[in-house]
């Protein structure tokens, strides 16, 4: 594993580099407290969608013929509702318009409740799974309106290892209504503590917050409360790291050499370029959005970026910040310097000195980071780098 | 225009108890004398800050001219000034009455004679001013328009029985309302030929124009080019324009003359060379004396005022001039704040005028600011025999210093249906109320009459009396002296350090009860920080309340999806403007709003 991470590494340091992420809007049933955009829809919307989105790709291609495609993530909604031979078409595509590394990690997002295909997903090159698993307790899933049970994450899961996918992330949620301790650390033990299953390679844990407009916003809900959702937080760490997972970003926890390479682009600020209906994209330090209505993007190729934004340097430094210290390695304080070619600018120096003395940022001669109990306030202490 | 005729001139204004609808009242006379069809009344035409609109109030004495078509065939010129009813606005009102000949009093059919139904009679008697009345709402189940009229009789006693009988809001009766205009309010009697005499009784600051000044014209005529002199402050300047007021907007016209009421523009530098009250003349041909003008208004409560940013200091200065002249009864001087820094020492009528001089400083100028907790003014007689007018609680001298304090009394009369004497009593006597008596005005209403602290009253009283009598009593009072009084300064500490812009001064035996109020009120309005904050109240070093905030332990948003990252900058960029709107006091940071909320501690 490690030497192939190298690899790849070596083998693009002279091309530019791109990641692709493929936004599939649809779900069988949306669930309660979801606000990304998704919706269901019959079978020849999916189709119309999936060839404007091939066009969308085509149309894409030729502004990033310099640059190598390191990663490219399928992301929803729920892609695997749509028939395994459209992801194939889809991945052909790509690959006939970029320049798609071998060793490229291509991510799909599975939920263990739909149709999904693995067959086509491993002719499609697909090599990594993320299964929205969020809990291992039954009553959760119904509160949180998961289409799935754990039964169907138990075969999804097993038809995985045996198909030959090694690495698979699995979704858990904290802070489900209903959820206790003793029920969140259930599922956390289910996942890695079962000695007749392997355990994933990556989990991806992560608590839930209540977003306006969705059923939950409008829900009398039986949350836990904040220290138990800080417990939580804390066992997540606890549990994971004693089965050799290593925290390497606020919410994701991986096996030595699993950790999601697609995801590291956006804290690390590389570019990536989003396909599909209101798919977010950087590149060059530019960030704009894909149209998010589907009618326009089905009826009219509307692939024209909106939200336009050109990030000034005073952007890129706060943002440098803010998605660098999501990462459990923080911000390298060099690499700053090497990216901006200055130090960091006094006040971020206030703040930094502000929270080391508080406990709740690290810093050493290399790098800034969160410490256990920072990332509990992360937001307090991001938003502090934001002037 | 030059010859308008004073006897088809009616410059009158609409007295009332607050919701009597007398806004109501001034947008029909305005659409039935034909400037404006109905389409194009927005309601409430008069009341033209957004404020007054969303609050249904008015604050600002408005002014429109109209036409009107009498029944005799002539056509008579109507300049209605619109006053409003709040007793915090007594001051607004005497303004508009000394520009009037005669006043309509509209009282609610169900509602009857209120307590500012009275007061505002009373103010308009006191300018001479001839008074008739109108019965409003008379369509309503519950009117009772004979029992208002004998009331009117009784209580005020004026000639009511032929009293036009309307509803203002569905357009009945109104004619007879106009008719009683052209018949009951007196013509104005100026000499036009005199020199100019005219009374300044409003003026605002136009970006465009500059001072507009609002005048009515007692004698002499007035026009672009006439050299002016503003009598107090010797002010000269050229006038650029005079004209009306159509209905919200300036009409231009070639000249004013005497008994007429407009506006004039002219070269005038500074704001503070127009004074409300003064005297207009001719600097060529003065006349000998200026008009009485307006009794100096007293501010009746203080409270420090800065801005949030520091920097913007000089901006709140020049908002403060700038209001000023639109409301005179605004008083400020500079002072300086341990924690708050620099800012302004400001005098208002009550609460109400503060809040609304509050929020026009924050939508029309644009500024943020951190208000302390407004007081009154007590009188601190020290040891040595100095006396202290206290206005800023922080300037309190040492206790070892003190000889004793007095406080402001008021006497206040309180309207009530007599189910609602009982707890109305309770309320005064809660809030050190002296009662003086009781009068019925008829056998299912009072009078009451009490002595009560300034102090008692200017936080939520009037709310608490409108919870408990359910709405329906009313209050109106005025300062009768001071009084010695038992008084400690309640100091407030937050994470163990004083905030002076909290401190007040309460009556020893209130001390607790407010100072736990207050507690509990922070504690709900400063956020959780990283640490526990500990929240005192005290009196003399002496810990009487506490609460805790609790530490912030947990801040982390979910999934950052997608890579949409401008969204989740979008969410740190609201938190740290959510702290850019707090005032940092050692570590802790307190937003704008605690300062205010504090004033406003519900009752059990």
């Amino acid at each position: 594993m490690l030497r192939y991470r190298r690899t790849l590494f070596c083998r693009c340091s002279n091309l530019k580099k791109i990641s692709l992420y493929i936004h599939i809007p649809f779900c069988e049933r949306k669930c309660l407290y979801c606000d990304f955009l998704s919706f269901s829809a019959p079978d020849e919307v999916r189709r119309e969608y999936v060839s404007v989105l091939i066009r969308q790709i085509k149309s894409a291609a030729s502004q990033y013929k310099d640059r190598r495609v390191i990663s490219v993530f399928f992301g929803g909604g729920t892609p695997s509702v749509l028939p395994g031979t459209l992801i194939c078409d889809i991945m052909d595509n790509i690959r006939n318009e970029f320049d798609v590394d071998k060793s490229a990690e291509i991510s799909i997002e599975v939920n263990p409740g739909t149709a999904y295909d693995l067959d086509s997903y491993i002719s499609a090159g697909i090599n990594r799974l993320s299964i929205g698993l969020q809990s291992s307790v039954e009553s959760e899933l119904k509160k949180l309106g998961r289409i799935h049970n754990v039964r169907d994450f138990e075969t999804l899961y097993e038809q995985a290892l045996l198909k030959g996918f090694n690495n698979i992330n699995v979704d858990l949620m904290s802070g489900i209504p209903g959820q206790t301790l003793s029920s969140y650390e259930g599922s956390l033990r289910y996942l890695v503590d079962d000695p007749f299953r392997p355990k994933p390679s990556h989990i991806s844990a992560y608590s839930l917050s209540v977003e306006e407009g969705t059923p939950f916003s409008r829900m009398k809900l039986d949350l836990p409360d904040e220290d138990t959702e800080r417990e939580m937080y804390k066992i997540t760490s606890d549990i994971l790291s004693e089965k050799g997972y290593t925290h390497y970003e606020i919410s994701n926890y991986s096996l030595a050499g699993s950790e999601c390479e697609h995801n590291k682009v956006y804290w690390r600020r590389g570019d990536y370029l989003g396909l599909g209906l209101g798919a977010s994209s950087m590149v060059d330090n530019v960030r704009w959005k894909n149209t998010g209505s589907i009618e326009d993007y089905i009826k009219k190729d509307d692939f024209a970026p909106k939200q336009v934004g050109h990030l000034t340097i005073k952007d890129q430094m706060e943002e440098f910040m803010f998605l660098g210290l999501r990462m459990k390695e923080g911000v390298s304080i060099a690499g700053f310097r090497e990216y901006f070619g200055v130090p960091f600018p006094p006040e971020y120096d206030q703040v930094i000195d502000k929270y080391v003395s508080l406990g709740l940022l690290k810093k050493d001669k290399m790098c800034v980071m969160l410490t256990q109990d920072g990332i509990s306030v992360s937001n307090l202490i991001m938003s502090e780098f934001i002037f | 225009m030059s010859n308008t005729d004073q006897s088809k001139i009616r410059n009158f204004c609409i007295v009332a108890h607050i919701d009597h609808g007398k806004s109501t009242l001034a947008d029909r006379i305005i659409e039935m004398t034909g400037l404006l069809t109905s389409r194009e009344m927005q309601s409430q035409v008069l009341d033209n800050m957004d404020l007054e609109r969303e609050r249904g109030i008015t604050i600002k004495a408005q002014t429109v001219r109209t036409v009107y078509k009498a029944k005799d065939g002539n056509e008579y010129i109507f300049n209605l000034i619109d006053t409003p009813g709040h007793v915090d606005f007594n001051y607004e009102v005497s303004r508009s009455l000394a520009a009037c000949d005669g006043a309509i009093l509209v009282v609610d059919a169900a509602q009857g004679i209120e307590a500012q139904t009275l007061a505002n009679v009373y103010l308009a008697l006191d300018h001479d001013l001839e008074v008739f009345p109108v019965i409003n709402k008379i369509d309503l189940p519950s009117a009772e328009p004979d029992r208002v009229k004998a009331e009117i009789e009784d209580v005020i006693g004026i000639e009511a029985m032929d009293a036009p009988l309307i509803s203002a809001k569905n357009g009945i009766g109104i004619e007879d309302v106009l008719e009683s205009v052209v018949a009951k309010i007196p013509a104005p009697k100026g000499d036009p030929n005199a020199p100019l005499k005219a009374l300044i009784f409003d003026s605002l600051y136009d970006a465009y124009k500059g001072v507009i000044v609002f005048c009515r014209l007692f004698d002499g005529s007035v026009k672009r080019g006439t050299q002016i002199r503003m009598m107090a402050t010797g002010a000269v300047a050229d006038v650029v324009e005079v004209g009306y007021f159509g209905a919200g907007q300036f009409i231009v016209c070639d000249e004013l003359s005497a008994g007429m009421v407009g506006y004039i523009t002219a070269s005038i530098k500074n704001v503070r060379d127009t004074s409300v009250g003064d005297t207009v003349t001719d600097n060529n041909n003065p006349c000998k004396e200026a008009l009485p003008g307006y009794k100096k208004v007293l501010s009746m409560v203080y409270c420090g005022m800065y801005p949030a940013d520091g920097a913007k200091y000089p901006d709140l200065r020049d908002a403060l001039e700038k209001l000023q002249l639109n409301d005179a009864s605004l008083t400020y001087e500079p002072e300086t704040s341990v924690a708050l820094g620099f800012g302004f020492r400001c005098g208002f009528l009550g609460l109400l005028h503060l809040e609304i001089i509050c929020e026009r400083l924050e939508r029309e100028y644009n500024l943020d600011l951190v208000t302390t907790a407004p007081g009154v003014i007590y009188h601190v007689y020290k040891t040595d025999g100095e006396m202290i007018e206290l206005t800023n609680p922080s300037n309190l001298p040492d206790p070892s210093q003190i000889d004793h304090m007095e406080e402001p009394i008021v006497s206040a009369e309180i309207m009530v249906t007599t189910e609602f004497i009982g707890p109305i009593m309770e309320l005064c006597q809660q809030r050190r109320g002296k009662y003086l008596g009781m009068e019925y005005m008829e056998t299912s209403r009072a009078l009451l009459k009490y002595e009560l602290p300034l102090n008692e009253i200017i936080y939520d009283f009037f709310d608490a009396l409108k919870s408990k009598s359910r709405g329906y009593a009313s209050f109106d009072y005025e300062l009768k002296g001071y009084e010695k009084s038992d008084l400690v300064k309640l100091d407030i500490l937050i994470n163990k350090e004083e905030i002076d812009a909290l401190s007040f001064i309460v009556h020893k035996e209130g001390a607790y009860e407010r100072g736990r109020k207050m507690c509990e009120k922070l504690k709900t309005e400063i956020p959780r920080h990283l640490f526990e904050i500990p929240i005192q109240a005290c009196v003399g070093g002496k810990v009487i309340a506490r609460e805790t905030i609790k530490a912030l332990r947990k801040d982390v948003l979910a999934k950052c999806y997608g890579g949409d990252i401008t969204r989740k900058k979008k969410l740190l960029e609201k938190q740290k403007e959510g702290k850019k709107r707090m005032r940092q006091f050692g570590n802790v940071e307190i937003p704008q709003n605690a300062f205010l909320s504090v004033l406003k501690l519900e009752e059990d």
